[in-house]
């Protein structure tokens, strides 16, 4: 089809033909890089935990005021749990993975002395934690019973230098191994914590995440052969069949307060929950950025739509003429379909720049990564397809334009 | 003339109604989306404590060791119990409060209530007159009280109505952790947002339940609650030996000239304490006041900024949209216009008629976008962030809702209404 017409008609209402293409450029540069909002913060919601979700249920409660038995209260709180009917494994964890709070981490270091970390790594410690978090190792061993030190003595100890009561061990996620000895077997490297306290890796487990900051390193972190209570944080946590979590919840609880009426719940949920909780801003911006989408979207399709109903308006009587020359209808359905084509590519290439600009402005302000090249073709699609749809309605009026009207004066 | 136009506006609008809709909807969706995280941007980037913000200040040291030092870095922004300490001592600022957060079991007296958890802040004396916190009944404690380590508590009035249904409870006993503590005051409303004087624990909504001396807190071994950065080997966190920052401190500082000499006393601080060997990094200080703290900790989440350019954008494409639809229209009368012209309405009139034409677009899309924020915000608190809460209109907000409204409807017609009254008034009587 010849488009020498249509660009000398376009030319002829240049404000108008401006205003669409930057309606069209505007359009594709936000859905384009709202598009890429919304699959990073899906990808982001995607990242395994490492822990068997549907498996596990935490509670945690503090005592009211000081508790100097609460180590033995602790053996005896996991004793009455693995009691209870469905139980199949019991921890006491200072933290959980994608828990979002209570953070604890520590900076590894390669060498002595060493000025800068090597890096930052979230520390897990607790009584029978692998086991119970589902947390599979890779090559060596789990830490012993015996090798397990109380928090209150590691505390005074870290203070004081007093190596006898730091830890010596550490479990360390395959992560953090392929970072720091990259194609090494890392059984058996020594670590340095704090102020150079050696740790040799005893251990290497499959995937673990962070509780937070997962811009960090998501999969870093370590496993420490520490003991705690939950006076100091800890909290309970159980492994059971899917289906039984709720009951598993249920009579756990029951049989704790039945053992000491005189503490507090301050947390009461299934793994699942935790997660589904840690994510739910993620949830909430990316429903939003969707909605602004489709608003978005909707408005241009509603304008190109509006504009192009004037232009057939405007035009009936040219129109009119071509049909009396003998352009069939379908020949004026195509010029209108042509021009608005037209429209959106010219739109859309200058979207794609504009798109390009708005990500590299949100690179800089909002840690943000580099627009792959994947998005712009989506974007373009989808205000081609608009434009396409939009004008439709319009075309067909026009193509239902009578020969006749050329004749009459308006 | 005005009512004229206004008749002639609407009869014109009402001649193409679905255009006329489609416009007004376009205004209103973007004024809506606008208004909405415009009104929760403004919420959350509000000030604390209007008239009091700019004498608060917030002296940052850096007590740290050189493990992972870095020549520019920013100072910690809490500061260890040693310094928070002898900066208290030096009384070098009209008021000073040294602070930390916390969390106590409460054990009430009626056996109907379970005992429950409650946020608390353990604070020195000066931390209510600084802030200008209002009280109910009674009032904060002094500095003997501070140092005697006194078992009094300041409650919110949330609390009090809680415990006591809202009477005078001054004097009575409150059990905090089991330990029997004289309630010396109830807070009046107290909810400064954001909650800038510790944005360890909530940045939002989080005001305390519960206020206690510091050196209390330290006498009954109540539980820390918060951020607490530590380096070296660490250790217990949120005690006075350990090498970690966990407390806030607060100074109130009236003139420049006291800032100047409070900043050159915290930098002889810092090197007199490398002098003694406790500091091993080069004097690295900073002031910052309240506002500025804020900005620095960048408490405005990410998101609602990228929010806000969002719906600025989506705003920005709804006016393009109404120019080129407002445009089209305009062009389309001008046969209407020239006989105006030739009748003798002067440019200027014509101009005036088009643009009260595209006013009476932007209040009504003004007043629809306005239902449209109403309707976001309710959806911005049904989410489950901490600000959710907050997300409510203000007279300021409602104000610039017509502004804006307004403001972008005369923008958006303003361009179509010259185009279209710059025709001449003989081509149009032609006939075709």
């Amino acid at each position: 089809m010849d488009i020498r017409p249509i660009l000398s008609t376009l030319n002829r209402h240049r404000i108008t033909t401006c205003l669409l293409v930057l309606q069209i450029a505007l359009t594709c540069a936000i859905v384009c890089n709202a598009v890429f909002l919304i699959h990073q913060r899906l990808q982001q919601m995607d990242i395994a935990s490492g822990v068997a979700e549907h498996e596990l249920v935490q509670i945690r409660f503090a005592y009211i005021g000081d508790r100097p038995d609460a180590y033995a209260q602790a053996q005896t709180d996991l004793a009455t749990l693995r009691q209870v009917a469905g139980v199949q494994s019991v921890a006491l964890a200072n933290q959980l993975p994608l828990s979002g709070e209570d953070m604890s981490s520590s900076g590894l270091k390669l060498h002595p002395h060493q000025q800068q970390n090597s890096l930052e790594a979230a520390s897990y410690y607790g009584q029978n934690l692998l086991p119970t978090l589902g947390v599979r190792l890779i090559s060596g061993r789990d830490f012993q019973p015996d090798e397990l030190l109380d928090l209150k003595a590691v505390m005074p100890a870290l203070h004081g230098g007093d190596m006898k009561n730091l830890p010596h061990t550490v479990i360390v996620a395959q992560a953090v191994a392929a970072r720091l000895w990259p194609g090494e077997n890392a059984l058996g490297k020594t670590i340095y914590v704090g102020d150079d306290i050696p740790l040799q890796v005893i251990g290497v487990s499959a995937p673990l995440a962070r509780p937070d900051n997962l811009q960090m390193g998501a999969q870093y972190s370590v496993v420490l052969p520490i003991r705690l209570t939950a006076t100091e944080g800890g909290s309970y946590v159980i492994r059971t069949a899917p289906g039984d979590r709720e009951r598993v919840l249920r009579s756990a609880l029951a049989a704790l307060k039945q053992l000491d009426p005189d503490r507090i719940v301050l947390e009461q949920r299934t793994y699942d929950e935790l997660r589904h909780g840690f994510f739910e801003n993620d949830r909430a911006m990316a429903g939003m950025l969707a909605g602004v989408i489709i608003a978005l979207l909707i408005v241009t399709a509603l304008g190109i739509a509006g504009l192009s109903s004037f232009w057939v308006g405007q035009r009936r009587r040219t129109i009119g003429v071509r049909r009396a020359l003998g352009a069939t209808r379908s020949d004026i359905l195509h010029y209108f379909q042509t021009e608005n084509f037209l429209l959106a590519t010219i739109g859309i290439a200058l979207g794609m720049a504009l798109a390009y600009g708005i990500n590299l402005l949100l690179m800089m302000h909002y840690e943000l990564p580099r627009l792959p090249g994947v998005y712009l073709p989506v974007g373009a699609l989808a205000l081609w397809t608009i434009g396409q749809l939009a004008v439709l309605g319009p075309a067909l009026r026009a193509s239902h334009v009578p020969p006749v009207v050329a004749t009459r004066s308006v | 003339m005005f009512g004229y136009y206004f008749d002639l506006a609407v009869h014109s609008l009402r001649r193409n109604k679905v255009l006329t809709a489609l416009m007004v909807l376009a205004i209103a969706l973007g004024i809506g989306a606008s208004m909405t995280t415009l009104t929760v941007l403004h919420v959350l980037s509000g000030n604390p404590l209007p008239g009091r913000s700019s004498t608060l200040y917030v002296p940052q040291l850096d007590p740290r060791d050189m493990g992972d030092y870095q020549a520019q870095g920013e100072p910690p922004d809490q500061v260890t119990w040693i310094d928070g300490m002898n900066l208290l001592q030096a009384k070098r600022a009209d008021h000073q409060a040294l602070m930390t957060g916390g969390s106590v079991a409460i054990q009430p007296a009626q056996a109907a209530l379970d005992p429950f958890y409650e946020t608390a802040r353990y604070t020195t004396a000066d931390f209510f007159p600084m802030f200008g916190v209002p009280f109910q009944y009674g009032h904060g404690w002094g500095v003997s009280e501070d140092a005697d380590s006194a078992a009094v508590v300041v409650i919110s009035s949330k609390l009090n109505d809680k415990l006591f249904g809202g009477s005078d409870s001054s004097g009575r006993m409150l059990r905090v952790e089991g330990h029997a503590l004289r309630i010396i005051g109830v807070l009046g409303d107290w909810r400064p947002n954001p909650h800038f004087y510790d944005l360890n624990v909530k940045n939002y909504g989080g005001s305390e339940g519960v206020y206690l001396p510091l050196s209390t807190s330290q006498a009954l071994h109540l539980a820390h609650l918060g951020g607490a950065n530590c380096w070296g080997n660490g250790g217990a966190d949120a005690t006075p030996t350990a090498p970690c920052v966990w407390l806030q401190f607060w100074v109130q500082l009236d003139t420049p000239e006291q800032t100047a000499t409070y900043r050159q006393f915290l930098i002889h601080y810092s090197q007199e304490q490398k002098s003694l060997g406790r500091f091993q990094r080069p004097p690295n200080v900073r002031l910052r006041n309240l506002m500025q703290w804020l900005d620095y900790e960048q408490v405005v989440p990410g998101d609602v900024q990228l929010q806000t350019w969002l719906a600025l954008g989506f705003l920005l494409v709804c006016l393009v949209n109404t120019v080129g639809l407002m445009l089209a229209k305009f062009l389309r009368r001008s046969a209407e216009l020239g006989v105006r012209r030739a009748l003798g309405a002067s440019r200027r009139a014509l101009f005036m008629q088009l643009l009260v034409e595209s006013g009476v677009i932007g209040v009504a899309g003004g007043l629809g976008g306005l239902l449209l924020a109403y309707l976001g915000l309710w959806l911005v608190r049904r989410q489950p962030t901490d600000y959710a809460p907050l997300a409510h209109l203000d007279g300021a907000m409602l104000l610039m809702t017509f502004l804006l409204a307004i403001g972008a409807s005369l923008l958006a017609g303003g361009l179509p209404a010259w185009r279209a009254c710059r025709i001449a008034p003989g081509l149009q009587l032609k006939s075709p």
